[in-house]
């Protein structure tokens, strides 16, 4: 048993026979990776620790990549033309890459990784379709059954996470609308689509081995990406990402069937156990189901139900210094960044005003609502980019018992999340979990306007005695506040 | 069905499981740099790129190959920059008037 398991880690290479002593030794390298990624992983349950499992998982990939190219160049099977190939287009992904990543602005990063995500369900799917190429153009053989159910699934999933990634990362970007896209027609394009895509599938279990048909499954699976994520909203692109990371994973899992490969079969399911879970957490903490989501149909027509019988009461305007005077003269501040921070980028000017009211002897920190920002614990990084330490950083349930004994809670660009509505039923948002503001002794909200939230509905804390709202962008307002209390306490 | 696909099969719902258990004990903290950190680990496919453009002979192969190493380059190379460039600033104390441990515990 253990043989027949080491030989198959390898096989991609030997061909599927025994193993030569380079063989087993790169089948070793390749658990050890492995390894190096489940290690990796298991350090990132610390804040403390993270970059080191990081870069234990970066050590993994390198030794992978390492022994694959030791195990080619003994192979020798490879052409000139095949290295001058490969090299160059490693060379450029890789440069293009980096670049990216050193420059992108934090606030942006769901959308890169998207765009990697992008490129990775890519390559799995591009592989298959080689693979396939090769094994029947060229070595004129037919595909066992396992060749052709991996290779369908790969080319599938990858296609589908290709493009449907590409239009996540465009909707975050602003490139393409962050409504939600519909057209007449969309259902039966999309019914055809599975029909192509099936009949596509059909064909090659059926034994054909024809590329045609392989083509129509790429085809198919390339544009149902798109009309999968076009009509999904901006606001739940999160949950998406996070769900086409997942199918990514399992695109390479499947990948790994093909090539019978475990190193990329282990990996990838790692990838799609982690990004399941995550779009799990996030849907929950957005009270919806994964299904909902990508069924769309939120806030669709039904806004009118979450009204509560006391909305239009009264709303108290403050200035700049009213907030200032508050928030200079608390004991206690927790400020509760969301959405509306990340759109603005404040989060250099809430740093600013957070270490302002320190320095005057006020306990601040910042609650985080599991979805706030764009992307799950997105809101978290911004924060460690504006050098917020991350022991002041409450999640939810740390926060909420917090509320009561606080002397102002500080809303910046979050709405829904804080909407005590979510407590009563009958409401869209009914279930949510939401931070407890309006149980703080004083409520101050930074808000544009009365604009409504994602849910389309009224934030019932708005209208509450307590709370003071200042009507600015989070940026300027943060900054005019921050103004305000220097000129208070005369620094 | 073959022992060496049942083998695969095998490896691939293990690793699901374990991806599972050793992920859900993760602070939603780190939730962002850890979907940018999985994301680089299936930039692995760069192994599946590198041993199918080694076999490639033909100009469709050639094609394939060039496009499969690139995207996956670009995805492990910058899923790592861009998760290390993230997980930095977690590690960076605050500049001024603090006493916290930089091990996170208060």
């Amino acid at each position: 048993m253990y043989t027949t398991g080491a030989a198959h880690l390898s096989a991609a290479v030997t061909g599927g026979a025994s193993l030569g002593t380079v063989g087993t030794i790169v089948a070793l390298i390749y658990l050890v990776s492995a390894a190096a990624f489940v290690i990796g992983l298991h350090l990132m349950n610390s804040p403390a620790t993270a970059r080191r499992g990081n870069q234990l998982s970066a050590a993994g990939m390198i030794l992978a990549v390492a022994a694959t190219l030791a195990k080619i160049v003994d192979d020798g099977s490879i052409t000139g033309v095949g290295w001058a190939v490969m090299g160059s287009g490693a060379l450029i992904g890789a440069v293009a890459g980096q670049r990216m990543a050193r420059r992108v602005q934090m606030t942006a990063i769901p959308q890169l990784v998207s765009l990697f995500n992008a490129v990775g369900g890519g390559a799995a799917a591009v592989l298959a379709v080689s693979s396939f190429v090769r094994l029947t153009e060229v070595d004129h053989r037919s595909l066992s059954g396992r060749d052709e159910v991996s290779t369908v699934l790969d080319v599938i999933i990858g296609a589908v996470t290709f493009s449907g990634s590409l239009i996540a990362a465009g909707k975050l970007q602003g490139w393409i609308s962050g409504s939600p896209v519909t057209f007449r027609g969309a259902r039966a394009l999309n019914v055809g689509l599975g029909l192509a895509a099936l009949g596509g599938a059909a064909a090659l279990l059926a034994g054909t081995d024809s590329l045609a048909a392989l083509i129509v499954v790429v085809i198919a699976a390339l544009v149902f990406g798109i009309t999968m994520v076009l009509p999904i909203g901006g606001a739940d692109m999160p949950v998406v990402i996070s769900l086409l990371n997942s199918f990514t994973g399992l695109a390479v899992a499947m990948a790994g069937f093909v090539i019978d490969n475990s190193g990329l079969i282990i990996a990838g399911a790692l990838v799609g156990a982690s990004g399941a879970i995550l779009t799990k957490l996030m849907a929950d903490a957005m009270n919806r189901s994964i299904g909902n989501i990508i069924l769309g149909g939120f806030g669709t027509g039904d806004s009118a139900a979450g009204f509560a019988p006391d909305a239009g009461g009264s709303i108290t305007r403050l200035s700049a210094e009213d907030a200032a005077i508050q928030l200079a003269y608390a004991e206690k501040v927790i400020i509760v960044p969301g959405y509306g921070l990340a759109a603005a980028q404040a989060q250099h000017e809430l740093r600013a005003l957070g270490d302002l009211l320190e320095g005057q002897g006020v306990t601040v920190s910042y609650a985080i609502h599991p979805v706030a920002g764009r992307m799950p614990g997105h809101m978290n990084v911004l924060l460690a980019e504006a050098n917020v330490p991350y022991t002041e950083l409450k999640e939810m349930d740390e926060a909420n018992p917090e509320f009561p004994t606080t002397d102002v809670a500080l809303v910046v660009g979050a709405n829904d999340v804080t909407n005590p509505a979510a407590r009563r039923a009958d409401t869209p948002i009914s279930g949510m979990p939401i931070l407890d503001v309006d149980r703080a002794r004083r409520v101050i909200v930074i808000k544009r306007s009365m604009g409504h939230g994602y849910a389309g509905i009224d934030n019932e804390l708005y209208t509450l005695d307590n709370t003071g709202m200042f009507f600015a962008d989070a940026k300027a307002g943060l900054a005019e506040i921050a103004a305000a209390v220097k000129a208070l306490v005369g620094v | 069905m073959s022992t060496g696909l049942l083998t695969d099969i095998s490896v691939f719902i293990l690793a699901l499981l374990v991806g599972f258990e050793v992920i859900s004990k993760v602070p939603a903290t780190l939730h962002t740099p850890l979907m940018s950190a999985s994301n680089a680990i299936h930039g692995v496919v760069i192994v599946g790129a590198m041993v199918t453009g080694a076999e490639a002979h033909s100009t469709a192969g050639y094609i394939l190959a060039f496009v499969a190493s690139a995207f996956a380059a670009m995805n492990v190379v910058g899923g790592y920059s861009v998760t290390d460039r993230m997980l930095q600033m977690f590690r960076k104390r605050p500049g001024a008037g603090t006493d916290r441990r930089p091990d996170g515990k208060a």
